[in-house]
């Protein structure tokens, strides 16, 4: 493991990929207090005598939206919806793909087949369509949508999960597990699941990324968390009529959708270099 | 060979039918009935029945599947609630563009990857090959929108170059396809990267640059050629991306595609368009899966079925 840690913090890309996260996360969690303004408050000095949105000021650094309210305050808080999103839903959709896969690739028989056969079933959904078609089905809270994205999310970790564990279920120290008398969620939960452990790490981390963009776009379409929930893909949503005018309110919070996923790939990334002994020397 | 095809034809048909049950369940789930969606807010209780009655959603759960099987067996995807008119029929108008959207987005995946990925494999551990693989996450991590709205405001509002949106010349198919090929070009670009350096690591590659052929002709004409075999089967894999990435650019560029009909879909909440358009980009995927099974042993005969 020591090899291995040595091996990301030599990566300079995984470090300010690292370095942008804990920034995105100290700006959601300090939102309060590091917001200049309430990003609910429409200011009347906010937009133009014509009431157009104001460029990035002295007062307002990155502008303001079409209703006046001071644009950085409300990435701020936006971030928090991305954060929210990207824990709960990737979480949701590494327990379930983690558990299924697990199961499918030890238990086999009819009841590892026809998981397999769902997830390539799942496989065959354009994933966007699919979240699409449910969120317009269920009308779009914060929940609903990261219960949407879990939902469509969890079948390319199933996949990797159960190609391990099929490999693992072979050892002799399972086996061997196995004749002591251990009953089988305890040998998959006790005795296969921690090797699997780097393999999770790695996925968790990418599929934040997926997550992350998977909502922007969702709240882009419309059909993503409720206004007034400040979210990124919200606001360009909202602004999106009037973004040849008012550009920066298109550029500031898609970029931030860019660099939190970018970040959550580099890091993921570099820890599949890391853990992966058969990526070594590439 | 023939086993292969028939298992694999076998399975495709299973997967499309698993397909269907879930399309089918989605609408179940309709918390808007939309019997009330068509007769609106003021209709009398025996309007309402007589629609439900039409629609036939007031017949059993499996009978409602099998006649649902037998329509879309018969190209019939149901009735938009909103337009009025077939969803089958819709989709069909809207289908070529969708299809001239990806035509030109593989293509620009391409070029964007090979090149890119080709150039980093041969300057392996140079900064260029960081800068590449760099710019190549950034391309996978940025989001569709982003990069359509950009490129828009940059090549088209301050630049004039291209049209800002709509359909009919090859200039209005650049843009858009440029912003669905960018993100798969990121992706193209780090699996190049990596078959390439394997592939310049054998045997074969010695030997053609020690009977002193030019570099240029070793890597593009004697590597590429194997380096470019997990590219092809990716095209097929990524139908199921563009398909996706459609609804948001179409929408981005007012591309009249299958994407902007869902997205218009979505706007009014038209269950039947969105579904139909569902099912056509998950038959869409299946078939483009099969074909990149398919094509592999052709274009590599190593690969024996």
């Amino acid at each position: 493991m020591s090899d291995a840690s040595r091996k990301f913090l030599r990566n300079r890309l995984a470090l300010a990929g690292t370095l942008v996260i804990l920034l995105i996360v100290a700006g959601g969690l300090g939102a309060p207090w590091l917001a200049p303004f309430d990003p609910h408050e429409q200011f009347f000095d906010g937009l133009t005598l014509e009431g157009a949105p104001l460029p990035p000021n002295e007062k307002f650094w990155m502008g303001t939206d079409l209703l006046g309210r001071d644009l950085f305050s409300r990435l701020l808080y936006g971030a928090r919806t991305s954060l929210i999103i990207g824990v709960v839903a990737n979480g949701a959709a590494v327990a379930i793909g983690t558990i299924l896969g697990l199961v499918a690739g030890y238990v086999r028989g009819w009841v590892g087949a026809a998981i397999m056969r769902f997830t390539d079933l799942m496989m065959a959904f354009p994933a966007l369509l699919l979240a699409i078609a449910l969120a317009a089905i269920f009308s779009p809270s914060l929940w609903i949508v990261a219960l949407v994205i879990a939902l469509v999310n969890w079948v390319q970790i199933a996949r990797v999960i159960y190609t391990q564990t099929t490999s693992l279920a072979t050892r002799e120290y399972v086996e061997a597990t196995r004749a002591l008398g251990a009953n089988w969620p305890r040998l998959l939960f006790v005795h296969v699941l921690p090797h699997l452990l780097p393999t999770i790490l790695v996925w968790s981390t990418l599929g934040i990324a997926t997550t992350v963009l998977l909502e922007a776009t969702l709240s882009f379409l419309g059909i993503g968390v409720r206004p007034p929930t400040p979210s990124w893909g919200g606001i360009i949503f909202e602004s999106q009529s009037y973004f040849l005018d008012a550009p920066w309110l298109v550029f500031f919070p898609g970029v931030a959708v860019l660099l939190m996923a970018l970040s959550f790939n580099l890091v993921g990334d570099a820890l599949r270099d890391a853990l992966d002994p058969t990526q070594r020397g590439r | 060979m023939v086993r292969f095809l028939l298992s694999r034809l076998a399975q495709s048909v299973f997967i499309l039918i698993g397909v269907t049950m879930i399309t089918f369940a989605l609408a179940f789930l309709v918390p808007a009935d939309p019997v009330r969606m068509i007769a609106g807010r003021n209709a009398t209780p025996t309007v309402v029945e007589n629609i439900r009655h039409q629609l036939g959603l007031d017949r059993p759960i499996p009978v409602q599947y099998a006649s649902y099987l037998t329509r879309l067996a018969q190209g019939d995807l149901g009735r938009s609630y909103m337009q009025r008119t077939d969803v089958s029929t819709l989709i069909a108008s809207r289908l070529p563009a969708t299809l001239l959207l990806m035509a030109g987005a593989i293509f620009f995946e391409l070029l964007i990857g090979l090149s890119a990925g080709i150039w980093a494999a041969t300057r392996r551990g140079r900064f260029s090959d960081k800068a590449v693989m760099v710019a190549s996450f950034v391309g996978v991590s940025a989001p569709h929108f982003l990069l359509g709205l950009l490129l828009l405001y940059v090549f088209a509002n301050l630049l004039g170059l291209f049209p800002l949106g709509g359909y009919g010349t090859w200039r209005h198919l650049v843009l858009p396809a440029l912003t669905l090929g960018i993100a798969g070009g990121g992706w193209y670009g780090r699996v190049m990267r990596s078959s390439m350096v394997d592939v310049l690591r054998q045997d074969y590659i010695r030997t053609a640059r020690a009977k002193g052929l030019k570099e240029r002709k070793v890597v593009l004409v004697h590597a590429l050629r194997n380096a470019i075999l997990p590219i092809v089967a990716m095209i097929g894999l990524d139908i199921g991306i563009f398909m996706s990435g459609a609804v948001v650019v179409e929408s981005v560029y007012g591309w009249p595609g299958i994407g902007q009909l869902a997205w218009q879909a979505i706007q009014v909440i038209d269950i039947p368009i969105i579904m139909g358009v569902t099912l056509t980009a998950a038959v869409a995927i299946v078939i483009g899966n099969l074909v990149a099974d398919l094509v592999t042993p052709f274009i590599d005969p190593r690969v024996r079925l």
